[in-house]
């Protein structure tokens, strides 16, 4: 009777190890990890506070606040399909439990050559108070000024033309064009790259932060320092600049067999 | 295979039903899971309350720790409860400046009230962060020489040795052998209880448009413009009922620190001077005011942030007008905004009975 039950047991296993070997589709997870720079030097939570950093306008500045948020992230296939990832995500570098964000969602192996995401939420997404966690963080944008959430906030300060600290608080969000009147403001970023989701693997968006004050906007900071917010100016010149600051980075793993 | 797959799991939950069914013939008892009742705005604004795995709410883990909140044996003297410096009437905070422990030590930090605390979500506790949870915090009282000034060994010997608390215990842990752990876990819970969502700005923006004043209405125009009062970017609003972000600030109080908060906890001078924002609920009962009970009332609050900042190197950059000591609001913006920040206060939570001294 043993023998009997230990052959069915081997045929079993056999029986499943040929299913493995039929290489069914396979689903993976998915990791975005989100890193800083200052055009090309790693800034971390380690660099908080450094006036190591001078902008393009000449301004000798630290950064003590870097709070961004990211959302509509889409994975392209190269026969035209989407994978949209569910959900969005607050990067808070003084947190470095944010730099990763693991979404709650399997992806379909495959080849793919486009990603996308929006910085801040657009239109559709971006509901005062829609998002708990959100609104637990504080990171709410004032109905006043057009509701929903920050997209950004970067924090610090910066030295003046007599070498004192003042402070600046570039927050971005949706942009007041008088009362009443708002206009969005978020930026939908599409980059072409070839890629295949073959195992687990991670994808890298970059933020280069000397990008908020350069391009195509040189910013000085002795003119847009505090209370940007509701200064409509200030917050399109915001988005304009933002168009340059992220980049694909390195996507690991996926293309490892 | 599938099938195979199948009658493995049935198997394994069938064993694993058949060994839970045991355990809990074995389980002499059961204590009663209760449900934290969600103020509606909270429900529709914030996440879940943070309530740890190894310590969930039950009624008798509740009324034990409310016992315990009230009963002063966990002092060195017998003499100081945690309500001895957490007084209900004053939204569970010292109205004296600094609370003076069980030898007579006066400390040098205002208490802080509770409530709202299953919210804190970084999970940072005191005016500089040193603790992680609600129950790390508990444990921190008791042996603090200049509060209680008790060895946390005496206080459970003390608890051990009374004839109902092991008892109690029993109720809520299924042990009478008491530990700290133990009594911080009950005090945890209790404190968990504590919360405040019913005032009369939450029942406005819940849609009772008579439940506020024009002045009202008018001051948290003045909180939420980042122009003025600029209150927003540290103390929540419309959709953040917390009041708090939780977060540690230099607000622009001193050019230099005695007491360094955050930074005594880190060590990084970059957080020298930095406290956590306090809620802004309930402080019709919660005076004085700051980390260290500077200010005896809101007028002097509101006059700090308007012309009485200072500038230090860690200040927050959202004390953004430092340079003239603050946004310099006119008398109308400042009789404005301290309308709106006591229609943040809650009647009812200080004489809620469900929080009253139970011994």
């Amino acid at each position: 009777m043993k023998k009997t039950y230990l052959f069915l047991f081997a045929v079993l296993l056999l029986i499943s190890c040929n299913e493995d070997n039929k290489k069914d589709p396979q689903f993976y997870p998915i990791t975005f990890k989100f890193t800083q720079n200052w055009d090309g030097t790693d800034f971390t939570a380690t660099n908080f506070g450094q006036y190591d950093y001078t902008n393009l306008h000449g301004e000798t500045l630290s950064i003590t606040k870097l709070r961004y948020l990211i959302s509509k992230i889409i994975l392209t296939r190269t026969n035209g399909e989407t994978v949209e990832i569910p959900g969005y995500h607050l990067v808070d570098v003084s947190d470095a439990s944010t730099l990763i964000f693991n979404p709650d969602v399997m992806v379909l192996e495959g080849d793919f050559n486009k990603i996308s995401f929006v910085y801040g939420f657009n239109e559709e997404d971006n509901q005062d108070g829609a998002y708990q966690d959100l609104n637990a963080a504080n990171w709410n944008w004032p109905s006043q000024l057009g509701g929903g959430y920050h997209f950004m906030q970067l924090e610090g300060k910066y030295l003046d033309a007599s070498g004192a600290p003042q402070p600046f608080a570039y927050h971005n969000g949706t942009a007041k064009v008088s009362e009443g009147v708002f206009e969005q403001n978020y930026v939908s970023f599409n980059f072409n790259t070839d890629y295949s989701i073959n195992q687990t693997g991670e994808i890298e968006i970059k933020m280069n932060i000397a990008e908020w004050f350069k391009n195509p906007n040189t910013w000085d900071l002795n003119t847009f320092n505090v209370t940007l917010m509701p200064n409509y100016q200030a917050q399109k010149m915001m988005q304009e600049n933002a168009s340059t600051v992220f980049s694909i980075g390195e996507i690991t793993a996926f293309n490892e067999e | 295979m599938k099938k195979i797959v199948v009658f493995c799991f049935v198997a394994l939950s069938v064993f694993s039903c058949s060994k839970s069914g045991e355990e809990n013939t074995n389980e002499a008892y059961i204590p009663t899971t209760v449900n934290l009742e969600i103020p509606t705005i909270f429900q529709q604004f914030l996440p879940a309350p943070i309530i740890p795995a190894n310590n969930p709410l039950t009624q008798e883990g509740i009324d034990l720790g409310r016992k315990l909140f009230f009963d002063p044996i966990l002092s060195g003297d017998g003499t100081l409860s945690c309500a001895g410096c957490h007084i209900q009437n004053n939204s569970f905070t010292d109205p004296r400046q600094f609370s003076v422990g069980i030898d007579g030590s006066v400390g040098t930090r205002n208490s802080m009230p509770i409530f709202n605390v299953a919210w804190n979500i970084n999970q940072k506790f005191f005016w500089d962060g040193r603790a992680h949870s609600l129950e790390d915090q508990a444990l921190d009282p008791v042996e603090n020489p200049i509060e209680m000034n008790n060895t946390w060994d005496n206080a459970v010997s003390s608890l051990q040795a009374t004839s109902h608390y092991p008892e109690l215990f029993k109720k809520a842990f299924g042990t009478s052998t008491i530990t700290k752990n133990l009594v911080v876990k009950a005090i945890a819970q209790f404190e968990r209880t504590l919360i405040s969502g019913n005032a009369p700005f939450d029942r406005y923006l819940m849609g009772d448009t008579n439940a506020v004043s024009q002045s009202v209405i008018n001051g948290f125009n003045v909180f939420m413009d980042p122009d003025k009062g600029d209150c927003f970017h540290c103390h929540g609003s419309d959709a953040n009922p917390l009041w708090t972000d939780n977060i540690f600030h230099n607000n622009g109080l001193d050019e230099t620190f005695t007491d360094k908060g955050l930074g005594n906890v880190t060590g990084d001078p970059l957080d020298f001077g930095k406290f956590k924002s306090p809620s802004l609920r309930n402080l019709a009962y919660t005076a004085p005011y700051m980390h260290d009970g500077r200010f005896e009332t809101l007028d002097e609050v509101i006059n700090h942030y308007s012309e009485g900042l200072v500038y230090s190197e860690t200040i927050d950059p959202l004390m953004k007008f430092v340079a003239q000591g603050g946004s310099h609001l006119t008398p109308e913006e400042k009789t404005d905004l301290k309308a709106f920040l006591l229609s943040l206060s809650e009647d009812g939570f200080t004489t809620n009975p469900n929080f009253q001294n139970p011994n």
